[in-house]
């Protein structure tokens, strides 16, 4: 299968010494719909810094569009950046400019576009996500929903071969969610994109992925089709899926004994 | 004993790093122009942000601080019959020191602190890394302007202190206490040098400029994500950016008395 993006033997390590991953390897074929889920903290946004090159690995090759994203000089990188998009948890719209001027940024920055037709371009793109009507509204008057549209639209306002998505369900409503959800299958088929989604909203996301990797304790504990994910049988994943509160991630952060720690506090 | 040593080391290269950190980001800002026709609009845009609406603040403290200083002068200056001195007082405390000085004190509390906070809260809501994403470099969109337009600004603003504090100390000296306003004017003319006494206090000020921008979007840029990193980051800029102001103030000043 042609793949756009391929991450092989990633290992990445914090500042303060905490493993993030140790040895993934993952592919994101091209034109469809990947999703990368875990539990919270197992470096799923991390992951998407990296494949972005805003982080640089400790080991290990991430190629996108067959060009190793680490090894490329500044200007090279900002040329493939241009060929992706990112949505990120936030939005990351710019509070000081209007819906329209956040969308029409990317364009008045690479682009050398006339007036006319970055208005035209950006209406177009508003109008994909629903929200034309709210063009000269301010970030801070929308919703988190429509937050995350307006990044979407921008998103794709350069048309990116790439669009990363970093948990775009999280904190929404059943509304909104069912319109992100919408907005991203459809996205990605008419426009012939290649979506990664970054997410441990299970149902909604193995709902419109078609592919999917679980990553939990800097592994791939898990990949394959929604449905082969969704039968795997591993303690790890099954826990992680049904939303079990014990199991091998243990309900208890790891401590003494309670009745330790309950005598030393009487005894001082 | 040697745990003691161990903080002071450790105190030593962590305080060496972030002057690394701090000398790379002003090479990089150098070294990195906005484009011109890109750039100048934002430079313009920083100009009125950090110099235009700090004029208020800087106006009304020039004021009372040329009307104290013509005040307390007097009152000392009178004892010696030197009343009429009261002009070359002024001007002289005004241009070497206080213009640039309070100037640049106030700005750190105005504007660099604003600007901190503004670059630390991109920072913490994604706008920086979106940015980054959009092949947006945010040293020459963001960083760049508001060093260049807090440089641009910090002169200008000492300018218009010296000619407000000036201005306050003849409304107390002349409409207030009855000095000659000839005597108060052609004495403060015959005493005051153009390029000891005003263009030093300039070269201060675009120093003292450069030093409190470099330090406000130094500490914007690496604050920690969260409001706590924020308020701390915006705390460090006043508080650093007046450590150096008075610091360098001496050196400066040393450095123009020796005659370089």
């Amino acid at each position: 299968m042609d793949n756009l993006v391929e991450v092989r033997n990633l290992h990445f390590q914090h500042s303060n010494s905490h493993i993030v991953f140790d040895g993934v390897d993952l592919d994101i074929p091209r034109g469809k719909v990947t999703t990368i889920m875990g539990p919270s903290g197992t470096g799923k946004t991390t992951i998407l810094r990296l494949i972005g090159g805003q982080l640089q690995p400790t080991q290990g090759n991430i190629l996108v569009a067959n060009q190793n994203v680490h090894c490329l000089s500044r200007n090279k990188l900002y040329e493939l950046r241009k060929k992706m998009g990112m949505l990120f948890q936030t939005g990351g719209l710019f509070t000081h400019l209007t819906v329209f001027e956040n969308v029409a940024f990317p364009l008045r920055e690479h682009t050398k576009l006339t007036e006319g037709m970055i208005r035209s371009l950006v209406l177009l793109k508003l109008e994909m996500v629903g929200l034309r009507g709210a063009r000269d509204l301010m970030p801070s008057e929308l919703s988190g929903g429509m937050a995350r549209r307006v990044a979407l639209a921008r998103a794709i306002a350069l048309d990116p071969q790439l669009i990363m998505y970093d948990e775009p369900f999280s904190g929404q409503d059943p509304i909104s969610m069912g319109v992100l959800v919408k907005l991203i299958r459809t996205l990605n088929d008419a426009l012939g994109l290649t979506s990664i989604i970054v997410s441990h909203d299970v149902p909604e996301t193995l709902g419109i992925a078609d592919y999917a990797y679980v990553i939990a304790n800097g592994k791939v504990i898990g990949h394959g089709t929604p449905e082969e994910v969704q039968q795997d049988s591993s303690k790890q994943l099954r826990q992680f899926l049904d939303g079990l509160p014990d199991g091998p991630v243990p309900f208890h952060y790891p401590a003494t004994a309670l009745t330790t720690d309950l005598t030393e506090e009487t005894i001082s | 004993m040697i745990s003691d040593i161990a903080v002071l080391g450790r105190w030593g290269i962590e305080t060496l790093r972030e002057l690394g950190k701090a000398g790379l980001l002003l090479l990089r800002v150098i070294f990195r122009l906005p484009d011109l026709r890109k750039g100048f609009p934002l430079v313009l845009q920083q100009i009125y942000a950090e110099g235009v609406l700090s004029l208020l603040i800087i106006v009304v403290s020039g004021l009372f601080i040329g009307m104290v200083v013509a005040l307390q002068g007097y009152h000392t200056l009178v004892k010696f019959g030197a009343a009429q001195q009261l002009g070359p007082l002024v001007a002289l405390s005004v241009t070497r020191e206080l213009g640039p000085v309070v100037t640049a004190l106030l700005f750190a509390g105005r504007a660099g602190s604003a600007v901190t906070a503004e670059i630390g809260l991109m920072k913490a809501t994604d706008q920086l890394s979106s940015m980054e994403m959009m092949a947006v470099d945010p040293i020459r969109r963001v960083i760049s302007p508001r060093l260049w337009g807090g440089f641009i600004s910090m002169p200008l603003l000492a300018m218009v202190f010296n000619a407000v504090a000036i201005y306050g100390a003849y409304l107390v000296g002349v409409k207030w206490l009855g000095l000659d306003a000839g005597a108060f004017w052609s004495n403060m003319q015959s005493s005051v040098d153009f390029h000891l006494d005003v263009v030093n206090g300039l070269i201060k000020s675009l120093v003292f400029g450069l030093v409190v921008i470099w330090i406000s979007v130094f500490q914007g840029y690496y604050a920690a994500p969260t409001s706590a990193g924020i308020a701390g980051a915006t705390t460090r800029t006043v508080v650093y950016s007046s450590l150096a102001v008075l610091g360098l103030d001496f050196v400066l000043t040393a450095m123009m008395i020796g005659g370089w």
